[in-house]
C-alpha cells in the first residue's frame, strides 16, 4: 500500500501549516486557497509548492526579465519553450539556452553536474534539434580548500561522464575561481542544437481528445522537491537532501535523443516537452496551460522503478531521462514501436480534455484536481531594492593605481592564476570532438562547430566577469554581453542571440535584490545595443551560504553565426613577420581587474566603463577586417589585461614577439579598459587594414623566438616564452595532484 | 566497396566513421543496426566507438552478445577487413577477434587530445599509404584505452608483427608498450583506440586517417581485381 494514509489532511496541511515545509507563504496558501475555492490536499500542495517555487516560477525575476529584448528579426522562438530558437538561413536554424545545476552540485558534485547536462540537452532535443555542442560556465572556491578541489574534481568528472557517454562535444564555457563561491559552486550548463525549420516542436498539449504519452526511463523517488531545494540557501542541513539530487544515465539520455528525433519526424506528434524541474507536475501543466486545455492522467500507468509511490511522490519525483508527449489519437501503437526500437517505454497515461485542468487519477479515485493554469501563476514578487554602502564607497573612491617592481615577475604570478591558467587539464577530460564539427576546440576566445552540409559554422562562448559586476553590476552587466560578443567576433561570426544564466544571492535581501535589478538592467542594455535578444534562459538565486551571498554572476551564453568557415580566427599568432596592432586605448582602469586581485586580494573601486556605441562600431570593424582576410589572428583583450592577451597569442607557438610603446607600462599591460583587441596582419594587408581600422595602433612584429621583448621609454620587459608556458600551462594540474 | 558501420545503442561515433568513408572516401556506406543478423554484401565493417549499452559493465562487454556479432565474426573469418576504433576496439577483445584486455587510463580520468602515433608496421591492408615509422596526429578520447596483455600475447605480438600503432612520445593512459593499435594474425582485423575517422578532414585539425581508410579502399581494389582477373 502507498503510504498515503499517512498524508496530513487538508485540515491538518491548514492547521500545522505543513505548507511552510514545503515552501509555500502564508500569502501564497491563502492564495491557493482561493484559486480551488478549498483547502488543497496533501499532493495538490505538493504541486503548488514545486510550480511557485523560484526555480520553476520565476516569481520574484520576473519583473526584472521584462526589461529583456526578446524578439528581433532572426528569432524564431524566444522565452518560454525548452530553449529559444534563431534563424540561421537556408531553412535551418539555431537552437541554445543555458541552465543552471548549482544547489545539486553544492551536495552531491557528480551527479548534480551530470544531470545538469543532462537536464539541457532535453530542453535543447525537445525542440525538435540536434544538439551539437556542450558548454560549461563553472565557478569554485579557493581551491586551497579541500573540499572545493573535491567539488571541482566531481563536477569535472560528472559533466565529462555525461556528456562524453552521450556523444555530444563538450567545446567550452569557462571556469573561474574565487572564495565567494567556496560553498556554493555555480554549475552552468549549456547545450547547441541544430534543426530545420519544419521540425520546430513545442511544449503544448493542443487537440482535445488527444493522447499524453510518458516515454523515457521510469519514476523513482530520487530529486522529490529538487526545485523547492534549488530555491534555498545552502545550510548544514542541505546535506540532509543528497535525496533531492537526481541520478544520470547518460546511456538512456543517448536513446531518448535518437527516439525522440525520430518522433519529431512523425506527423501525429502534437507537443513534447522536457520533464526537467519539478517533473511530471511542470510538464503536464504547462502543457496544458500553455494550450489552454486540460489534462486528466492516471498516475497508475506510470511506469515506475520503485514500489508503493504515492501520488505526490509521481508527481514531485524529478527522475532523469523522461520526457511528456501529446499525439494525436489512434497513433499510439505507431508511437510505441519508435521507442520500442529504442528500447524504451512509451506509455499513455492520459488524455487532453477541454475543462481547463489538471486531474490525476490514482487508484479510482481522484487525488489532485486543479485549474492548468494555476501552476504556472504564483504570484508574482516585488522585493524591495537598496543600494548596498559597498557600492557608494566604490564609487566613491580614489582611483586604484598599481606600484608594480618587477613586471616579469608580475605577469607571470598572474599566469598562475587558476582562473587565468590553462584549462586544459579541465578540457582534455571533455569529449571536445564527437561528432567530428570542432573547428575550433576549447581554449580560443569561442569555440566553432562546424554546420554539416554546408559552408557555415556556429561560434560560441559563456562568459561573465563577476568582479566587475561586485562593483558596479550595471556596468558589468553590460560588459558581460559585450565581452561574450567580443569573443564571438575575434573567432569570426556575428552575434546572433544570448542565453543567460542569472545566478545570484538570496532576492530577499534588498541589496542582492539591486543587485539582480541593476545587472539585468545593465545586460539588456548591451542587448539592446548589440542587437543580440534573450532567447531563452535561466534564474538561480538564493546562491549563498552561511558566509553571505556569491558576487553577482548573471553568465551570458552567446551564439554566432561564421557566415563561411574561410573567416574562421583564432588568437595564436601565425606567421613570423606579421605586424601586431592594438586596438583601443588602455586607460587606468584595474577595479575588480586580476591584477588587483592578484595585489589586493580583493577588489575595490570602479569597474571598466564600458562604451556600448565604441563597442559595437568596433566589433562591426574588427568582424570586417576578418571577413576580408586582412587578419592573421584576433584575440580580445580581457581579465588580465594586454600582456595576458599577448602571452595567449604566443602559447603553443614557435614565436615570440617585440612590442614597443609609450606609455605607462603597468597601465599598457594590465588595465582591463573594455573594447580592446590584439591583432595581427600580414604586411601586404597592412594599407588595407589600415584604412578600414585607423584607430588601430601598430605596436611591432611577431618574431620566431622564444623571447617577448616588450619595450616602454622608461623600462624593457622580457619575457621568456617556454617560462611563461610552463607556469601557465601547469598551474591548475599542479594544484590538483598535488594536494589530494 | 561497400561498407558497414554498425550502429550499438549507445554508439556515438557512428556518424563521424559515416562521414570519413561518405565524404573523406566518397565510398558507399550503411548504418547496421545491432539487431541485424547479416553482413553479407559488405566489403569493410566498421565497429565505431562510443559506450555501447553505456559500458556500465566493462567497455564492450554487453556488446559483444548484439545479434551482429555473428556475423561481424563470420565477416572477420572470410577476410573482409574488419575495423574496431576505440569501444569498437574494447568490443572486438571482449568477442575474442583479438587478445588483451582494457584497463582504465593509468590517471584514471578520460583524455581528449591529439596525439602521436606511430606506424609499426605498414604492411598491413589498413596501412599501406603510411610509411613504416611515419609519425601521424590522431585523437584520442577514451576513459578505458590502458591496453593489457600478458607476456606470452605481447611477445607474440611483437614477434608477429602485429602491434600496427604505437603511441609515440608521452603514452597517454598506460597502455602495455605503448600499444595503441593492433591487429589479429590473418591480418584482417584492426583493432585501434586512436580515431582515424575523426582525422579524415584538415579542416578539423588532421587528415592523417584518411589515409586509413584509402589503404583499405586500395586494397580491396587491389583484391577485387586480383579475383576478376584470376
Amino acid at each position: 500500500m502507498p503510504l498515503t494514509h499517512l498524508e496530513p489532511s487538508p485540515e491538518q496541511i491548514e492547521q500545522d501549516k505543513v505548507y511552510r515545509t514545503m515552501g509555500l507563504t502564508e500569502e501564497e496558501y491563502q492564495k491557493v486557497k482561493e484559486l480551488l475555492g478549498r483547502k488543497p490536499n496533501y499532493t495538490e500542495t505538493g504541486l503548488f509548492s514545486v510550480m511557485w517555487s523560484e526555480h520553476c516560477s520565476y516569481k520574484t525575476s520576473k519583473p526584472v526579465l521584462k526589461y529583456f529584448p526578446t524578439s528581433g528579426e532572426h528569432v524564431l522562438q524566444g522565452p518560454g519553450e525548452g530553449a529559444g530558437i534563431v534563424d540561421i538561413g537556408d531553412g535551418q536554424a539555431v537552437v541554445f539556452k543555458i541552465e543552471s545545476h548549482n544547489h545539486p552540485s553544492a551536495i552531491e558534485p557528480y551527479q548534480g553536474a551530470a544531470t545538469g547536462v543532462g537536464g539541457i540537452i532535453r530542453d535543447v532535443f525537445s525542440m525538435g534539434a540536434r544538439p551539437v555542442a556542450l558548454l560549461d560556465s563553472l565557478r569554485f572556491g579557493d581551491l586551497d580548500n579541500s573540499r572545493v578541489r573535491y567539488l571541482f574534481e566531481e563536477v569535472v568528472s560528472g559533466i565529462a561522464g555525461y556528456g562524453n557517454c552521450i556523444g555530444i562535444p563538450t567545446v567550452g564555457g569557462e571556469l573561474q575561481f574565487d572564495n565567494c563561491y567556496n560553498g556554493n559552486p555555480l554549475v552552468n550548463a549549456m547545450c547547441v542544437g541544430i534543426m530545420n525549420h519544419e521540425d520546430i516542436q513545442v511544449g503544448q498539449a493542443r487537440g482535445i481528445g488527444n493522447t499524453v504519452m510518458y516515454v523515457g526511463a521510469s519514476t523513482g523517488r530520487d530529486g522529490i522537491n529538487g526545485a523547492t531545494f534549488a530555491s534555498e540557501e545552502i545550510s548544514e542541513k542541505s546535506d540532509e537532501k543528497r535525496s533531492a539530487v537526481q541520478v544520470g544515465d547518460p546511456f538512456m539520455e543517448k536513446l531518448l535523443v535518437e527516439a525522440c528525433l525520430e518522433l519529431t519526424k512523425h506527423e501525429a506528434l502534437v507537443g513534447i516537452q522536457d520533464m526537467g524541474a519539478a517533473g511530471l507536475v511542470s510538464s503536464a501543466s504547462e502543457m496544458a496551460a500553455k494550450a489552454g486545455v486540460g489534462i486528466h492522467m492516471n498516475l497508475d500507468l506510470i511506469p515506475q522503478r520503485e514500489t508503493e509511490m504515492t501520488p505526490y511522490e509521481m508527481m514531485l519525483s524529478e527522475s532523469q531521462e523522461r520526457m511528456l508527449i501529446v499525439i494525436k489519437k489512434g497513433s499510439e501503437e505507431e508511437i510505441k514501436a519508435i521507442f520500442a526500437r529504442w528500447g524504451l517505454h512509451a506509455v499513455a497515461v492520459g488524455e487532453v480534455i477541454e475543462e481547463e485542468v489538471l486531474r490525476l487519477e490514482h487508484k479510482g479515485t481522484i487525488v489532485a484536481d486543479v485549474p492548468s493554469d494555476s501552476l504556472a501563476s504564483a504570484p508574482v514578487r516585488h522585493m524591495p531594492s537598496k543600494v548596498p554602502a559597498s557600492y557608494l564607497a566604490n564609487q566613491a573612491a580614489p582611483n586604484w593605481l598599481p606600484e608594480i617592481n618587477n613586471y616579469e615577475k608580475t605577469i607571470k604570478k598572474l599566469l598562475g592564476q587558476p582562473t587565468l591558467a590553462s584549462k586544459e587539464w579541465v578540457t582534455r577530460q571533455y569529449d571536445y570532438m564527437v561528432q567530428t564539427n570542432t573547428v575550433v576546440a576549447p581554449g580560443s576566445d569561442a569555440a566553432v562547430v562546424r554546420v554539416r552540409g554546408t559552408k557555415k559554422g556556429l561560434a560560441m562562448t559563456t562568459d561573465c566577469n563577476a568582479k566587475y559586476l561586485a562593483l558596479d553590476p550595471n556596468e558589468g552587466g553590460k560588459i558581460a554581453v559585450a565581452e561574450a560578443a567580443r569573443n564571438i567576433v575575434c573567432s569570426g561570426g556575428l552575434p546572433l542571440a544570448i542565453t543567460d544564466c542569472l545566478n545570484f544571492g538570496s532576492p530577499e535581501n534588498p541589496e542582492v535584490f539591486w543587485q539582480i535589478d541593476e545587472s539585468v538592467k545593465g545586460m539588456a542594455k548591451a542587448c539592446e545595443e548589440l542587437k543580440t535578444p534573450v532567447i531563452s534562459g535561466n534564474v538561480s538565486l538564493y546562491n549563498e551560504t552561511d558566509r553571505g551571498a556569491i558576487d553577482p554572476t548573471p553568465v551570458v551564453g552567446m551564439v554566432g553565426l561564421v557566415e563561411d568557415l574561410d573567416h574562421v580566427m583564432t588568437a595564436p599568432f601565425k606567421n613570423e613577420g606579421d605586424l601586431v596592432y592594438v586596438i583601443g586605448k588602455a586607460n587606468p582602469e584595474f577595479g575588480g581587474s586580476a591584477l588587483q586581485i592578484l595585489i589586493d586580494g580583493e577588489v575595490s573601486g570602479k569597474a571598466p566603463v564600458l562604451d556600448l556605441e565604441l563597442e559595437k562600431s568596433r566589433q562591426a570593424k574588427v568582424l570586417e577586417a576578418i571577413k576580408l582576410g586582412y587578419l592573421a589572428s584576433a584575440h580580445d583583450v580581457s581579465e588580465g589585461g594586454l600582456a595576458i592577451a599577448v602571452a595567449e597569442s604566443v602559447f603553443g607557438t614557435e614565436f615570440g614577439c617585440d612590442l614597443q610603446f609609450d606609455s605607462d607600462p603597468a597601465v599598457e599591460l594590465f588595465s582591463e579598459t573594455q573594447s580592446r583587441y590584439l591583432v595581427t596582419v600580414p604586411e601586404a594587408s597592412k594599407s588595407a587594414f589600415e584604412s578600414l581600422i585607423d584607430d588601430a595602433v601598430l605596436v611591432g612584429k611577431v618574431t620566431r623566438s622564444e623571447t617577448l621583448n616588450i619595450d616602454f621609454a622608461s623600462s624593457t620587459v622580457t619575457l621568456n616564452r617556454p617560462e611563461l608556458e610552463n607556469e601557465w600551462r601547469g598551474a591548475l594540474s599542479c594544484i590538483m595532484s598535488a594536494k589530494n | 566497396m561497400k561498407t558497414a558501420v554498425i550502429v550499438f545503442p549507445g554508439s556515438n561515433c557512428d556518424q563521424d566513421m559515416y562521414y570519413a568513408i561518405k565524404d573523406g572516401l566518397g565510398e558507399e556506406v550503411d548504418y547496421v543496426w545491432h539487431a541485424e543478423t547479416s553482413l553479407d554484401g559488405y566489403d569493410a565493417i566498421m565497429i565505431p566507438g562510443g559506450f555501447s549499452y553505456g559500458d556500465y559493465l566493462r567497455s564492450g562487454a554487453i556488446a559483444r552478445f548484439a545479434g551482429i556479432m555473428p556475423a561481424v565474426i563470420k565477416a572477420a573469418e572470410q577476410g573482409k577487413p574488419v575495423l574496431g576504433v576505440c569501444n569498437g576496439f574494447q568490443i572486438l577483445l571482449e568477442a575474442g577477434l583479438l587478445p588483451g584486455a582494457m584497463l582504465k587510463n593509468k590517471h584514471l580520468k578520460f583524455i581528449c587530445e591529439t596525439v602521436n602515433l606511430k606506424v609499426e608496421n605498414n604492411e598491413t591492408q589498413f596501412t599501406t599509404l603510411y610509411d613504416k615509422d611515419e609519425v601521424i596526429r590522431i585523437p584520442i578520447a577514451h576513459g578505458e584505452g590502458n591496453y593489457f596483455c600478458d607476456d606470452a600475447t605481447l611477445k607474440e605480438l611483437e614477434e608477429n608483427n602485429r602491434i600496427v600503432f604505437t603511441y609515440s612520445g608521452e603514452n597517454p593512459n598506460g597502455s602495455r608498450a605503448d600499444i595503441a593499435g593492433i591487429i589479429n594474425p590473418a591480418g584482417n582485423v584492426l583493432g585501434m583506440m586512436p580515431h582515424p575517422e575523426r582525422a579524415a578532414d584538415a579542416l578539423l585539425g588532421s587528415d592523417d586517417g584518411l589515409r586509413l581508410f584509402q589503404s583499405i579502399l586500395n586494397h580491396w581494389r587491389e583484391s577485387t581485381h586480383a579475383a576478376y582477373t584470376s
